[in-house]
């Protein structure tokens, strides 16, 4: 899968499910500091995205999550390797 | 199987990794009907887990501090069964200030809160699904315990809760023993649950754990503490009560590692 599907994908789940802000979106922003998304908040996406993408995140590359950019490489990461 | 025709309550469920999901695993596999129940936001990762469950549970909100939510959920359960085998309690909470080394400044509505959520609310539960127990001849009511007979690291008025919840839960036993309601607490080493990643400063115990447990120690898989809840549920623990079962490798019956492996006799 392509990055940009990743993206679009991404982007719908963390729209429709997890109610970001979906112009504040982008491949920079920050969970935390852009987009609001506290702890629980953050459980919730790793788990969105096992569930979208199929794929299974640890914890320990879970803490290297802090943008939606960052998102995108790992579940692009998984899929390609 | 170990559970069969059991119907049990399981609350908890956070995530996948969440000690109860593994209880609530075991459970299905073991033949047992399951009802979850949690609450807040947290209710929609619940319903998001519980999909990865063998088999899909209802799911109930349930806060345990509002008599209402208790009443209602056991309304539910009655209807739906008519009787409660068991109930697991998986139910902690401390407000920030209460954890991670700020035990001084803690201020008491805070260690209030921890006591009335994680250990008052054992209680609650318990006296909620008498009534049920009572049809079903009996049950068994697990909660989940980390140990704090000695202090810890980070764990301040939760580790207080925790000692007070050992307590509630021998209370309840003599209380509940006359209707042949068992009540004990499986208390696990350091998991990695969501839980456990919201005690700052709590991370390195996973570390130094495994140094020091004879059997070992892995903080990513709470297997072994799942299968003790549901030995504790079913009918294969029918004299004890007021318990505390440790699944914790043995880390609680050694004092300091050793510094070198013992050599087996010739």
């Amino acid at each position: 899968m392509e990055k940009t599907d990743i993206e679009t994908r991404l982007r719908d789940v963390l729209v429709t499910e997890l109610g970001l802000d979906a112009e504040k979106i982008n491949p920079a922003a920050n969970f935390e500091t852009d987009l609001d998304v506290d702890s629980l908040g953050v459980v919730e996406l790793l788990m969105a995205m096992e569930d979208e993408f199929g794929v299974k995140i640890p914890d320990d590359e879970a803490e290297h999550i802090h943008t939606v950019g960052e998102a995108i490489d790992l579940v692009h990461q998984k899929l390609n390797s | 199987m170990l559970l069969e025709g059991k119907r049990l309550l399981i609350t908890g469920i956070t995530t996948d990794d969440s000690i109860a999901f593994s209880a609530a695993k075991v459970a299905q596999e073991q033949g047992a009907e399951i009802v979850v129940t949690n609450f807040g936001r947290a209710l929609r990762l619940t319903e998001r887990a519980v999909q990865r469950l063998p088999s899909l549970p209802p799911v109930l909100e349930m806060d345990i501090t509002n008599d209402d939510h208790v009443a209602a959920v056991m309304a539910d359960l009655d209807s739906r069964w008519g009787k409660l085998d068991g109930a697991l309690h998986a139910i902690a909470f401390a407000p920030s200030d209460a954890l991670g080394g700020n035990f001084l400044n803690t201020p008491q509505e805070s260690a209030a809160t921890a006591f009335v959520t994680s250990a008052f609310s054992l209680k609650t539960l318990a006296v909620g699904a008498l009534p049920l127990m009572q049809k079903a001849g009996g049950g068994s009511v697990v909660g989940l315990d980390f140990d704090n007979t000695t202090a810890w690291p980070a764990y301040d008025w939760m580790g207080v809760a925790k000692s007070a919840l050992q307590s509630v839960s021998r209370y309840l036993a003599r209380d509940l023993g006359r209707y042949q309601i068992r009540v004990n607490l499986v208390s696990a080493g350091p998991l990695r649950t969501v839980a456990a990643r919201s005690i700052p400063g709590f991370d390195h115990l996973h570390d130094t754990w495994s140094e020091r447990a004879p059997l070992r120690w892995d903080s990513t898989n709470p297997l072994a503490v799942a299968k003790m809840i549901c030995v504790l549920l079913s009918d294969w623990a029918p004299l004890t009560t007021g318990e505390v079962i440790h699944v914790d490798g043995g880390f609680h019956a050694i004092s300091a590692p050793a510094e070198e492996e013992p050599q087996p006799t010739e």
